[in-house]
């Protein structure tokens, strides 16, 4: 039934890619089957992901990167997500304020999303939304997160570059050393590189990254770019960077670890949606819901509970 | 795959409805927002995700907005008073995409003289000063098709994959 569409979409037709990501957005069954075509059509577009606390600039630091891109004549898709109320389950999307100047240019497609109730950074729909741009023909697919802090690294699951957006004084180096944001990075950009400070923060990213020993492994030295993007300044340095980086998976064979990395993690949280319906479509909700019962009002506890209903499911103790 | 699912509270374990997914969007050149933002926090409030494109918006800025994000619906903010020269490009701009189906309102200062001729464009709601958020939302969930995501898509009219502005090249 998807047919039409997806033919649709790979001839460029706007609305039918439009369509399509909806679709995938919602999560409709149906849409399966045009998924896992799309999933054949893919894998030439270079993922990047744009991550950083809130304010940071990511927003016009990807317009640019996007009008960058452009001169160098590749067709660009923006996905650019923003939080979903945890109260109201509505959202306001206002990354595209920052990209008017993306406005009338065919070879450039830009996609808000809710994250909809994940943590991390990203929705839950934002991989197969990446494929569908991926199967689209897009050469570069660029990923905004909701603005993240120090644990939304959801990101490395989606993309194959990643940038970690930071600006001048937003604390010492200890706030550096901390585990989770600053290890996935890729590429470090000191936005904002006109305010007091810059010169500082890159000097303690620099000093950071001397310190780490997991990288050596892969001989690749994150870069640390100096940008100002509601100019521009610095952007064809980042987008330098970024083809490097992208070169460097590919001889390196890490383009592919990366692939079967996110593979892996997509698999398996399919998996797990996949277990719990079995579970719900076996065990049902209200037993489940008597033994959760149990467990608050402590005649149980979570372990036995949990080796109770693999009993009762019939996959046996553990 | 069950929508009901087991790691939700039985009080939440309804099927997710879908997003209603609104462009909020101030056309022409007066820079009064205001208005905008009240109604697109109170969309949102209402559960709905809110696109919001910001100030002085052409009528193919915003068709292109909407046409990438698949809105349901278009909201027009106007208190210039080009509203009668915005309108109908805007419309004509959403024919030729073949995009009739979104809902699209419009709300701001829009003289009572006026109403008949941007109704017979299509253009539903007309909120004036006054109108309640809550009247707007309770509009947009009668009005907006749920079930046009599942519709086949309508073909082309022009024969660009983009929106051009009316006159240029292409």
């Amino acid at each position: 039934m998807f047919d039409d569409l997806i033919a649709r979409l790979i001839a460029g037709e706007r609305r039918a890619l439009a369509r399509m990501v909806s679709l995938v957005e919602n999560n409709d069954p149906a849409s399966r089957a045009a998924l896992a075509q799309l999933h054949a059509l893919g894998g030439k577009a270079h993922i990047i992901g744009i991550t950083g606390s809130p304010g940071a600039g990511k927003s016009t630091l990807v317009m640019q990167l996007v009008r960058e891109l452009r001169r160098r004549d590749q067709k660009v898709a923006v996905v650019a997500v923003d939080p979903t109320s945890p109260f109201t389950g509505g959202a306001i999307l206002g990354d595209r304020i920052r990209m008017q100047d993306l406005v009338g240019d065919p070879n450039v497609y830009i996609r808000s999303m809710a994250s909809r109730g994940s943590v991390g950074g990203l929705s839950s729909a934002t991989r197969d939304v990446v494929r569908v741009l991926d199967a689209a023909g897009f050469d570069t697919i660029i990923i905004e997160t909701v603005g993240a802090g120090q644990a939304e690294v959801e990101i490395v699951r989606a993309a194959q570059s990643i940038v970690v957006v930071t600006v001048p004084g937003m604390g010492d180096d200890i706030q550096a050393l901390k585990a989770g944001i600053l290890e996935i990075a890729d590429c470090f950009c000191v936005n904002k590189a006109d305010r007091p400070g810059a010169d500082q923060t890159a000097a303690e990213l620099r000093m950071l990254l001397s310190l780490d020993t997991q990288r050596g492994k892969e001989d690749w030295k994150p870069p640390i770019v100096k940008t100002i993007a509601a100019t521009g300044e610095g952007v064809p340095q980042l987008a330098d960077a970024l083809a490097k980086h992208l070169a460097f998976l590919r001889a390196s064979g890490q383009i592919v670890v990366r692939g079967e990395r996110q593979a892996r993690s997509e698999i398996l949280a399919l998996l797990y949606q996949h277990l719990l319906s079995r579970l719900n479509a076996t065990l049902g909700a209200d037993r489940f819901n008597e033994i959760v019962a149990d467990v608050a009002a402590r005649r149980s506890d979570p372990y036995s509970a949990t080796d109770e209903i693999a009993r009762e499911i019939g996959i046996g103790e553990n | 795959m069950s929508q009901q699912s087991l790691d939700a509270t039985p009080q939440t374990q309804v099927a997710p409805e879908r997003k209603i997914r609104v462009i909020v969007a101030k056309p022409g050149l007066d820079g009064h927002d205001r208005g905008a933002k009240v109604i697109a926090r109170a969309l949102r409030d209402a559960g709905m995700e809110v696109i919001y494109t910001g100030i002085r918006q052409t009528p193919a800025m915003i068709v292109e907005a909407a046409i990438q994000e698949d809105a349901d619906a278009i909201l027009l903010s106007i208190l210039s008073g080009a509203h009668m020269a915005l309108f109908p490009k805007i419309m004509e701009l959403l024919r030729e995409q073949g995009a009739e189906d979104i809902l699209v309102m419009a709300g701001g200062i829009l003289p009572d003289e006026d109403i008949p001729a941007i109704e017979a464009l299509g253009i539903k709601g007309n909120f004036g000063p006054g109108t309640s958020t809550q009247d707007i939302i309770a509009f947009v969930r009668a009005n907006v098709k749920p079930e046009r995501l599942a519709q086949p898509l309508p073909p082309l009219r022009s024969t660009g994959a983009s929106v051009e502005e009316p006159g240029a090249q292409g």
